[in-house]
C-alpha cells in the first residue's frame, strides 16, 4: 500500500498522486490515536499539576523548599500555598489512571508509526527535506513565506514544505522521546532499574520540570499545527487525514 | 465472494485471533504473577501493563539510595497524626504500649512492640519519599526489614500479599509478597538518626521506597498476610494499587 510521492515539496500533485489518499493508512490511524491519547494526557496531566503547581530543580522539592517557579493556579491540596482562598477537589485518582493508560497508547502508536515509517521510507521521502530545500536560500524563502502568511507556507496539497517537515521530525524524534523519558524519570520503580533516567537530567524534580517544559513545547506545536491546517483549509486537510482522495487538485 | 463479505470474514477472523491472543496473555499473565488486583475496569489495561512491566524488568531492582549529604534539611510531613483520643494516649506514654499485630497466613501470630522490632535485624537506607502529587524529600530511614518480621512469624508458602493497616482507620494498603520480602521494604521506627517523629509516621511507618509515598503508610499497627485480596479494599485513596509509577 505504499505509494510513491514526490520528495520535493515544490512538486505539484500529478495524476498518480491524485487517486491515492494523501496520507498512508498507518499515518492516518496513528495520527488520530496519538491525537486522542495526547488530549487525554494533557487533561489528566494538567489535573495532576493542580495537586502541586510548584516546580523545582534538582533531586528533591516540596512546600518547605524554594521553587524554581510556581504556576499561578489554585491547588487541590490544602498544604500547598497558592494565594487562592479555596482548595479544589482531589481528582488525582482517575487522572493518574488515565495518564498512564494514555501513555501506553501513545507509546504503542508511536512505535507502530516509527517502525512502519522507517520500513516504508515515509521519513526519507515525506519528512526529511529534499535536497533542493536544504539550501540556505530555500530555508530563507520558506521562512519568509511563513512570516508573510503567503499561501505557499500552507504547503502543497500533496506534500509538506521544509519547515513543516522539520517541525514534524522534531515532534516525532525529539519532543515525544523527551516526554517519555522525563515522564519515566519521575517513577521510583523506573529509576530503581535505570537511575540514569533521573540523574542525567539533574534529578527527579528536574525531570518533572523538563516534563512540563516539553509539554509546553508540544502544546505550542499543536496550536501552530491546527492554525496552519485552518489557514490551509481545515475541512479539506482533515478529510485528507481521514483518508479522502483529493478530487479536485488546485 | 463479494468484497463486503470478505471484509467481514477477515474482520471476524482478526477479532477471533485477537480474543485468543488476549486469553493466552491473560492466562500467562496470571501464571507469572503479572496481573495486579485492580486489573478490571476501564483502566485495568494500563494498570496491568504498569505492574507487568515492573514484574518483568524491575523485580530485583533497588530503589536509589543517596549520600548523607543529600538528606533534606526541610522534609515535608504532609498530613500528620490522627489526633484520636486513643492515639494521643499512646503518644503520651511514648508509644510503650504500641503493638504491631502480625496475623493471617503465618505459622504463629505476633504482637510486636517497638522494643521487639528494635531487637530484630536492623536496616538503614537513605531514600527519597516521592509523593504522587509531585513533591519529594530524602531522609535516612531506620527500621526492621518486613522480610525479617514475616520470617519470624513463619510466613506460609500460600501467602501472596501483605495488607498493612494504620491506626488511622482511613489508611491501609497492600503489596505483593515479593515487594514485602524485598530488602528495602522496612517497618521503620527511626528517621535521620532519632525516633521516627509522629508527623512522619511514628511510632512505626511502612517504607516501600520502590513505590510512591502513598504506599508508605504511617502509624502501622497491624499486618495481615493473605493469599487473596478479595473482600479487602485496595488502599484508601482510590489510587492505583501498584504505585511504582
Amino acid at each position: 500500500m505504499s505509494s510513491v510521492r514526490p520528495s520535493d515539496s515544490q512538486a505539484n500533485a500529478d495524476a498518480a498522486t491524485a487517486v491515492v489518499p494523501r496520507h498512508p493508512r498507518f499515518v492516518r490511524i496513528t495520527h488520530w490515536v496519538t491525537t486522542l491519547a495526547v488530549f487525554a494526557l494533557f487533561v489528566s496531566g494538567l489535573e495532576i499539576v493542580l495537586s502541586h503547581p510548584r516546580f523545582y530543580w534538582g533531586e528533591v522539592g516540596n512546600v518547605n523548599t524554594t521553587p524554581l517557579f510556581t504556576i499561578p493556579l489554585p491547588s487541590s491540596r490544602a498544604t500547598v500555598p497558592t494565594g487562592y482562598s479555596f482548595v479544589l477537589a482531589d481528582q488525582n485518582g482517575w487522572s493518574r489512571f488515565l495518564h498512564f493508560q494514555s501513555a501506553w497508547l501513545v507509546l504503542a502508536a508511536g512505535l507502530v508509526y516509527v517502525l512502519l515509517g522507517l520500513r516504508s521510507g515515509h521519513f526519507r521521502h515525506h519528512l526529511v527535506p529534499g535536497r533542493a530545500d536544504r539550501r540556505w536560500h530555500a530555508w530563507r524563502a520558506t521562512i519568509l513565506d511563513h512570516m508573510r502568511f503567503s499561501p505557499a507556507a500552507f504547503g502543497a496539497t500533496s506534500s509538506y514544505n521544509a519547515l513543516q517537515r522539520v517541525s514534524y521530525l522534531i515532534v516525532v524524534f525529539v519532543l515525544f522521546p523527551l516526554l517519555i523519558w522525563t515522564g519515566l524519570a519521575m517513577a521510583p520503580a523506573v529509576t530503581a532499574v535505570l537511575p540514569a533516567t533521573a540523574t542525567l537530567l539533574g534529578g527527579r524534580q528536574s525531570a518533572r520540570t523538563f516534563h512540563l517544559l516539553v509539554t509546553i513545547a508540544l502544546v505550542g506545536f499543536t496550536i501552530v499545527h491546527v492554525t496552519m491546517v485552518s489557514l490551509a483549509g481545515f475541512p479539506a486537510r482533515v478529510r485528507a487525514m481521514l483518508g479522502a482522495t483529493p478530487e479536485t487538485p488546485r | 465472494m463479494t468484497d463486503i463479505s470478505r471484509r467481514w470474514l477477515l474482520a471476524g477472523g482478526a477479532l477471533a485471533a485477537g480474543a485468543a491472543v488476549i486469553e493466552t496473555l491473560a492466562t500467562a499473565g496470571r501464571r507469572f504473577g503479572l496481573v495486579p488486583p485492580d486489573s478490571g475496569g476501564v483502566y485495568g489495561i494500563g494498570e496491568t501493563l504498569n505492574y507487568a512491566a515492573h514484574r518483568v524488568f524491575g523485580r530485583r531492582s533497588f530503589a536509589r539510595e543517596f549520600p548523607r549529604s543529600m538528606i533534606s534539611a526541610k522534609p515535608f510531613a504532609n498530613e500528620t497524626s490522627p489526633s484520636t483520643e486513643a492515639f494521643n494516649r499512646y503518644q503520651a506514654a511514648n508509644f510503650a504500649n504500641w503493638r504491631v499485630i502480625v496475623h493471617g497466613q503465618v505459622a504463629r501470630s505476633l504482637r510486636l512492640s517497638r522494643a521487639d522490632l528494635r531487637a530484630m535485624p536492623v536496616s538503614s537506607q537513605i531514600t527519597e519519599v516521592v509523593c504522587e502529587e509531585g513533591w519529594s524529600y530524602v531522609a535516612e530511614w531506620t527500621g526492621t526489614p518486613l522480610a525479617a518480621v514475616l520470617t519470624a512469624a513463619g510466613v506460609r508458602s500460600s501467602a501472596r500479599y501483605v495488607v498493612y493497616y494504620s491506626s488511622d482507620p482511613e489508611w491501609w494498603d497492600s503489596i505483593d509478597i515479593d515487594e514485602a520480602m524485598h530488602p528495602q521494604t522496612l517497618l521503620t521506627w527511626g528517621m535521620n538518626g532519632s525516633d521516627l517523629p509522629v508527623p512522619f509516621g511514628g511510632p512505626v511507618r511502612m517504607r516501600v521506597p520502590r513505590q510512591l509515598g502513598y504506599k508508605s503508610v504511617k502509624y502501622i499497627n497491624r499486618l495481615l498476610v493473605t493469599d487473596s485480596l478479595e473482600g479487602i479494599s485496595l488502599g484508601s485513596g482510590r489510587y492505583a494499587w501498584y504505585a511504582g509509577i
